[in-house]
């Protein structure tokens, strides 16, 4: 496996090293994966990695799983200037012919997936995805790739990367077993995203009341006023949880949508949700709207005291009741 | 150019975070000039122009994934004054407490996983020591990598509870945190300092971390280390360091700058100013950025409040992305070394007074602040009350924000512009713009190019030469901060 870094922050490798109270580098060898190179990570630098990139893209080392983390930059003017490598070529170029050789190409994070933030506002550096354009098929690959092995590209998205999304995956990879069936619609590995960001949420009684948070630190639920997207984000963050036990929304902020092509230009603050006639406009996946509507007022008119008062709170104001007749 | 000068390019430099390529121009098997090149150019200050205020939040994290938080600090603090709010005492130790938690876990990632692999290298094959090194530290199948790794992530969970996850939270507001703690995620937190805390005077400091903090003197460093040569990491690291002479390379110009980290009421826990063989108080007016030799539009140097940032990829002269800040003209170093010396810490003042601002005065202040600042998060948490806010709410309006923090590599500052309700403008300077800048318009060099010179290295070298990476290496760099 060999690990390449372009138009990204280093965040889904740091967020690697988070991976459980495991030793990361034992893990990926009982898998029987070895790390030709990574950036952050190998002893060779300079001459040495430079020699192994060639050999690789020469074919004289095979290259079983090519990794990119951060988008692809395309400029200036489509030379790929804005990052160079020492040998003069760009590293847009170099990733070209990496891909053509390797027998898996992995996309790790939302910019390599898909552009992701560094391709935000008017995309200065003209980022891309390998294969994806934000969420038209293309990016630097094409629409027609394929990998040697018969694979597109395999996009672990998010911003940053689960560690055990980009562990389970590679597991998948290594033991032969990734179909395209097992990637959804924007070829993201399904193991994390056939699940909502909403399973598992802590804030799920107030939102069955519609109990809502309208600042900061407030513990209600955050999608009708705070712009959280996680009813309709495909990501498994809070049942499987990030650095022991948090999530974004037990962080006390909305969930963004960081595994979706787009995220980094929602079209509203992304703190602020987008309502017209006061009903949010994203609503949850697979909810129709009148149902949504007509549950939200009815869940709104029997909020208990309890979950009413401590949605607009930091700290529960109101404990749940205690029965003193054993429960039934 | 001389006839006589060799001219190397060595990239891709790696263990640092993000790209860096270095030129080195040798003559006579010394380094004669050096020139520092930022490949990367990605254009946050462009994308956040005309976005809502409260986006920079999201956006800026995303300059870095290894100090996210810092980045998050700056800006909260921008945006705070814009909208002329101060947070509460528990926001503020709560923010604290996450800043100084990556600040931590970046300094132990740059010791193991970044730095300590060099010694590893078949370079040292014939030092007695190499062994030891070899075993310990080699980049990936070394011991020390199997202890640091779990360690660090178990650490990292303090994050979950104050942030809920690392990299890229938004936790961290303007008003305080967004996140309230609980009686019980308080004792948690505890729990994993005190894990934490097992972990360095076990395999770090191979003693309290009081007793590290209480060395005053070189001499008393080394009679501490040479006491426990093999029983730690950090002696491990001194007996190499002074065995290879790296006490007395890697100088630039000894004049270092904090921003002062750690806001405490009126004053920082360590101080904000400048050292310059003496203490001077700090003026942020005085910090221009010069882009004579950045791939960057733009004549004068201009104070980050009025600056720009726009491509010009065919600049004749420029050989890198990075600008060139000054303060007052002149160039400063930032990092944990600068931090210590302008706070005044007795070790720190002592070695800088013997050798210089040396490869091992870097690393030494990088750990010297991990043994400081663990102890410091114990009280911090402590002081938080249960019950009382975390976070104040404010309202945006039109007006300029300066957001200053200490990163783990250094002085971070966040100069931001509101104006009609949207960014009118959004200038960062990252620790790395200071260490790595190019050139400026007067020729002077930046602080690494200066510490690479006459640096001993023949002129058939095709790969890097290991003290050239230690010197590099000792700074800490991280590229994705630096050009942003």
């Amino acid at each position: 496996m060999l690990w390449l870094q372009s138009g990204g922050c280093g965040g889904c490798t740091l967020s690697l090293l988070n991976a459980d109270s495991r030793h990361l580098f034992d893990t990926l060898t009982h898998m029987g994966i070895r790390l030709l190179w990574h950036p952050s990570l190998s002893e060779q630098s300079a001459q040495e990695a430079r020699q192994l990139m060639e050999d690789c893209a020469e074919g004289k080392i095979a290259l079983d799983i090519l990794c990119l983390e951060g988008a692809v930059l395309r400029g200036p003017n489509n030379t790929g200037n804005f990052h160079r490598t020492a040998r003069g070529d760009s590293m847009m170029s170099l990733i070209e012919r990496l891909a053509q050789v390797a027998r898996y190409t992995v996309a790790v994070g939302s910019c390599a997936a898909f552009g992701g933030v560094t391709a935000g506002s008017m995309n200065p550096a003209d980022a891309c995805g390998l294969q994806y354009d934000t969420d038209s098929l293309g990016g630097l690959l094409g629409q027609a790739y394929r990998a040697q092995s018969g694979l597109p590209a395999v996009n672990i998205a998010g911003c940053p990367t689960h560690p055990n999304w980009v562990l389970e995956t590679l597991a998948t990879l290594a033991s032969g077993n990734l179909t395209a069936e097992a990637l959804d619609v924007f070829q993201r590995p399904r193991l994390y995203t056939d699940h909502l960001v909403h399973h598992g949420c802590t804030r799920n009684e107030f939102y069955e009341f519609k109990a809502s948070a309208h600042k900061s630190s407030d513990l209600g639920c955050l999608m009708e006023n705070m712009g959280c997207k996680g009813t309709q984000a495909h990501a498994d963050c809070n049942t499987r949880l990030w650095n022991g036990e948090g999530s974004c929304t037990r962080g006390g902020y909305a969930c963004i949508s960081c595994t979706e092509p787009g995220f980094e230009e929602p079209g509203h603050p992304f703190a602020e949700t987008p309502k017209v006639a006061g009903i949010p406009v994203g609503l949850p996946t697979d909810m129709p709207k009148a149902w949504f509507v007509a549950l939200a007022s009815l869940s709104k008119s029997a909020t208990p005291k309890r979950v009413k008062e401590n949605a607009q709170a930091d700290h529960q104001v109101i404990a749940p009741v205690v029965k003193r007749t054993l429960l039934k | 150019m001389n006839d006589q000068l060799t001219r190397r390019v060595i990239g891709p430099f790696n263990r640092v975070e993000g790209d860096l390529e270095v030129t080195l121009e040798i003559a006579h098997g010394r380094v004669k000039h050096a020139y520092v090149n930022s490949p990367m150019y990605r254009g946050f200050e462009q994308i956040l122009q005309g976005k809502h205020p409260m986006d920079a939040l999201v956006y800026v994290p995303r300059i870095c994934g290894i100090c996210s938080v810092a980045q998050s600090a700056a800006s909260a603090q921008a945006l705070a004054q814009v909208m002329q709010i101060v947070r509460p005492e528990n926001g503020r130790l709560s923010a604290d407490l996450t800043l100084a938690a990556e600040n931590i876990a970046d300094h132990l990632s740059h010791f193991y996983l970044f730095f300590m692999p060099d010694f590893a290298r078949d370079d040292y094959a014939k030092k007695r020591w190499f062994g030891e090194a070899q075993a310990r530290f080699k980049a990936i199948t070394g011991s020390a990598t199997a202890d640091v790794l779990p360690a660090r992530a178990r650490f990292m969970e303090v994050m979950g509870y104050l942030a809920g996850r690392w990299p890229h939270t938004l936790s961290l507001q303007p008003g305080g945190s967004a996140r309230a703690l609980e009686a019980a995620e308080k004792m948690r937190i505890g729990m994993l300092l005190a894990e934490f805390r097992a972990f360095l005077e076990r395999h770090l400091f191979g003693d309290k971390l009081e007793a590290v903090t209480a060395l005053e003197s070189e001499s008393a460093l080394i009679q501490w280390y040479e006491a426990r040569t093999h029983q730690a990491d950090f002696p491990r690291f001194l007996s190499y360091a002074y065995d290879l002479g790296l006490h007395q390379v890697g100088r630039a110009y000894d004049r270092f700058m904090s921003y002062g980290a750690y806001e405490q009421g009126q004053q920082a826990l360590f101080t904000s100013g400048v050292w310059d063989g003496a203490y001077k108080t700090l003026d942020i007016a005085s910090i221009r950025e010069d882009v004579s030799h950045s791939w960057l539009a733009g004549e004068a140097a201009l104070h980050p409040a009025q600056g720009f940032t726009l491509p010009q990829p065919d600049k004749l002269d420029a050989y890198s992305w990075c600008k060139a800040p000054r303060l007052a003209g002149q160039v400063v170093e930032v990092g944990a070394l600068a931090r210590q010396m302008v706070d005044g810490h007795p070790l720190v003042r002592n070695l800088v007074a013997q050798h210089g601002g040396s490869v091992l005065a870097r690393v030494v202040a990088r750990l010297l602040e991990i043994a400081l600042m663990v102890p410091q998060m114990e009280s911090w948490l402590q002081a938080i009350q249960l019950g009382e806010p975390f976070c104040v709410q404010g309202k945006l309006q039109d007006g300029q924000g300066v957001g200053l923090v200490e990163a783990a590599r250094g002085s971070l500052g966040h100069w931001l512009t509101v104006q009609d309700g949207t960014l009118l403008n959004y200038q960062i300077i990252a620790p790395t713009t200071w260490n790595f800048s190019p050139k400026d318009h007067q020729g002077v060099a930046g602080a690494l190019e200066r510490a690479l010179l006459d640096l001993p290295v023949e002129e058939s070298i095709d790969n890097a030469p290991v003290l050239v990476q230690h010197v590099v290496r000792s700074f800490d760099p991280c590229m994705v901060c630096t050009v942003h």
